[in-house]
């Protein structure tokens, strides 16, 4: 199992686990707030935008191009910015945290 | 906003736009009974994938549920699935559902969608393996359908998206694929012609056989084979034949109850229907977009949760107006197509080809953008949307000369 933890704009920490599917798949099945997943997964709406806390940024790595561009659709967007469903749960993102970022 | 405590909001139809009507509502501060029917029994899902991955990968059921059902406990959302709901009368404020069960309602959300057009083809009925793809149970049956024959002959009828979403997902699980398109293009309805016939192109080097002008006229079985008898005088030997003609509004409860109905449920700005009691929803709305200035029936994600938003702030009292720029997208092979806006009414298309399969084109109705359509080309999409929402002025010269990068070419 891997741990991820979410940070939602009220400032609320939750620590939730799961092995597979996406990030964003976790956070609409643990009802984290403001990650929403509209399209369902496919890089297609912006709605599952995260900011990944800086000292996890390269564990996690940076985005695509496709999602690079989907991300200026987001005022909020940062260096840090990834949309969770492009970042498949694996093992070695055990215990990041990640910030919502709307 | 008054107490909502004692009351009850019930939504019709639990897809898209009617699962995010009900937590939205949660969200704005409803605190009484929201009640969520829908004649499918599935836990409510995604529907996009349907004629995509969930037909090509082996993905879980609960892997494309648009909420997992502790949500729907936890937001206090009473689920009545696989339950129809018969008879609305607005002034008892009152419907029947399943075997004469009656619910009062405070507010009523009608998200009733859509259903897959059936056109008259004689022999349609009496035929084996023919079903539309419109919900989870037509997509069970056309995998098992596939996988019992040896033979994975599959005529589509229609070319719109879902026909070739389906194409193109059924060829990659090895079957023989036929599109059968009456009108002289694909994506008529829907599309441009320089995006017809891209599509075109790329569903026939992916080797689809593609028939335009072609109507399914008959539909037979002769020595225990099924033949689709087109038109233009061919039989197309048939193991499999997947109906992607449209769809047909669900209006008649609407309709029924006495409101606005044209081409689907007028509503206004607030999603609210001529009943102020009564407010609807997604595919099944006609609405006003106010950026074009026009009255739209659209088919989307985006529509369904945009309306979701606006009618649940609206019931819960906030002064809210719909306004958003129509957005879609489209998935096949390995391609992928996003539009934002309208084009309806363009009177010129401007082609910027990036690389190999990588393009967008750019619908000008004289100096006004008024959508992007872009194939593998994300960032076209992106600046599109900004452009078109700020009503940014461009010009055109400059964003045809393929020498500049995108960026500085609408700049």
């Amino acid at each position: 199992m891997v741990k991820i933890t979410f940070i939602t704009q009220e400032n609320e920490t939750i620590t939730v686990e799961g092995n597979s599917g996406s990030i964003m798949e976790l956070a609409v099945n643990n009802t984290i707030k403001g990650i929403d997943g509209d399209c369902g997964g496919v890089c297609s709406c912006a709605t599952c935008h995260v900011h990944v806390a800086p000292e996890y940024m390269e564990v996690v790595g940076p985005p695509s191009e496709i999602e690079n561009d989907m991300l200026e659709l987001d005022d909020n967007v940062t260096e840090y910015s990834r949309l969770s469903c492009q970042i498949p749960l694996k093992e070695t993102l055990d215990g990041i945290v990640l910030k919502v970022a709307n | 906003m008054e107490n909502t405590t004692d009351k009850i909001a019930a939504v019709i139809g639990a897809s898209h736009a009617g699962v995010n009507v009900a937590f939205n509502l949660r969200k704005e501060g409803w605190l009484g009974t929201i009640l969520l029917f829908d004649t499918d029994p599935a836990l409510p899902y995604h529907r996009p994938p349907l004629s995509k991955t969930y037909i090509t990968n082996k993905d879980s059921e609960a892997q494309h549920a648009l909420k997992p059902m502790v949500s729907y406990k936890k937001e206090g959302i009473e689920l009545k699935l696989g339950i129809s709901v018969n008879k609305i009368d607005p002034k008892t404020k009152q419907f029947t559902y399943g075997e004469g069960h009656i619910q009062n309602y405070d507010v009523l959300v009608l998200a009733t969608g859509a259903k897959p057009f059936i056109p008259n083809i004689p022999g349609l009925e009496q035929a084996k393996n023919i079903l539309p793809l419109r919900s989870l149970a037509h997509v069970r049956h056309i995998k098992k359908a596939l996988e019992q024959r040896q033979q994975k002959r599959v005529v589509v009828i229609g070319g719109g998206y879902i026909g070739l979403e389906i194409a193109a997902s059924l060829l990659k699980l090895g079957a023989k694929v036929t599109i059968l398109e009456r009108e002289a293009r694909l994506l008529a309805r829907v599309a441009s012609p320089e995006l017809s016939n891209f599509f075109s192109d790329l569903h026939q080097k992916n080797g689809i056989n593609i028939k335009t002008k072609t109507t399914a006229a008959s539909i037979t079985m002769v020595e225990g084979t099924q033949y689709v008898h087109g038109d233009d005088g061919n039989a197309y030997a048939s193991d499999l034949v997947v109906l992607g003609c449209g769809i047909q509004v669900n209006t008649a409860l609407a309709q029924e109850a006495g409101l606005d109905v044209e081409n689907g449920i007028k509503v206004d700005a607030q999603c609210k229907t001529r009943d102020k009691s009564i407010y609807a929803i997604g595919d099944c709305t006609l609405h006003h977009n106010p950026h074009y200035d026009r009255f739209v029936r659209l088919e989307s994600v985006q529509n369904a949760v945009d309306q979701s938003k606006v009618a649940a702030a609206a019931i819960c009292g906030k002064d809210i107006r719909y306004d958003s720029i129509p957005w879609f997208w489209s998935d096949q092979y390995d391609c992928k197509l996003q539009l934002v806006g309208l084009h309806d009414g363009y009177d010129e298309a401007l082609v910027r080809h990036e690389a190999k399969n990588s393009f967008s084109i750019w619908y000008f109705n004289q100096e006004e953008l008024l959508a992007v359509a872009a194939v593998n080309h994300t960032k076209a999409y992106v600046l599109g949307t900004k452009l078109i929402r700020n009503r940014q002025k461009i010009d055109k010269t400059k964003l045809a000369d393929i020498s500049l990068d995108l960026k500085l070419a609408i700049s």
